[in-house]
């Protein structure tokens, strides 16, 4: 199984992943999700966010809940691209991409990853409120929830 | 001696990211969180007892029984919000 995790200030491109994934020999299924940033948040209106990590550990997190999905589906290739550094709204935050060769493995695998990394790689938020005042964002108990069902 | 790291808004609450400690004798991730309030007082006490504080010693999650070492990467930080 191959895996690419990478943390970036830059953007990135769909496409691009996705055709690499397709390109995983015996792939018959690549599913992919996108993380957007809200322009609303807990009812305020949100101007830009701030996302920091912690360089190495975070990383490796990622990589340790791609090979507990591969022990767990048959996937071929995972693509894992997290972006951290200034954002506004709009701007793509997270890309989980999955090839395998049947589509249950490549759904499920996907969800499992970005399950599991909203609730345990070290990425913070801090929003930058259109009145001017930042908070840090909270976890939400449902993010824990959704490991439940894994 | 080891160095200490904090995240996001526990390191803005400290004004601190990261400082280097001398272990003179072998602790515990419970017995340093202990030294460090006792040594900082309240605003630490704040933020290194929270109840969901996380704790990774060489980028590794532990809880408070795990031993530290010298050389060791010690990072106390809130609750994760990435995605």
């Amino acid at each position: 199984m191959h895996s690419r995790v990478i943390v970036q200030t830059d953007d990135f491109d769909v496409a691009e992943e996705c055709r690499a994934l397709a390109n995983s020999g015996r792939c018959g299924a690549v599913t992919q999700f996108v993380g957007v940033m809200r322009d609303r948040n807990e009812g305020d209106d949100i101007a830009a966010m701030e996302l920091e990590h912690y360089p190495g550990m975070t990383e490796r997190s990622i990589e340790a809940i791609i090979e507990r999905a591969g022990e767990r589906w048959p996937i071929l290739a995972a693509t894992v691209i997290h972006r951290v550094g200034s954002l506004l709204p709009g701007a793509q935050i997270v890309f989980v991409g999955v090839a395998a060769m049947h589509r249950q493995a490549a759904f499920s695998a996907c969800e499992f990853i970005m399950d599991y990394l909203k609730s345990e790689a070290p990425f913070w938020k801090k929003e930058c409120k259109a009145d001017g005042t930042e908070r840090w964002v909270d976890a939400r108990d449902s993010d824990a929830q959704a490991l439940n069902k894994w | 001696m080891i160095t200490i790291l904090f995240f996001a808004k526990y390191r803005e609450q400290l004004g601190l990211g990261k400082m280097n400690f001398t272990l003179d004798t072998a602790l515990s991730v419970g017995d340093l969180k202990k030294r460090l309030v006792s040594d900082g007082g309240e605003k630490w006490a704040e933020v290194l007892l929270a109840d969901n504080t996380l704790c990774a010693v060489n980028q590794t999650i532990a809880n408070d029984s795990v031993e530290i070492n010298d050389g060791d990467e010690v990072a106390f930080y809130p609750p994760v919000t990435g995605g």
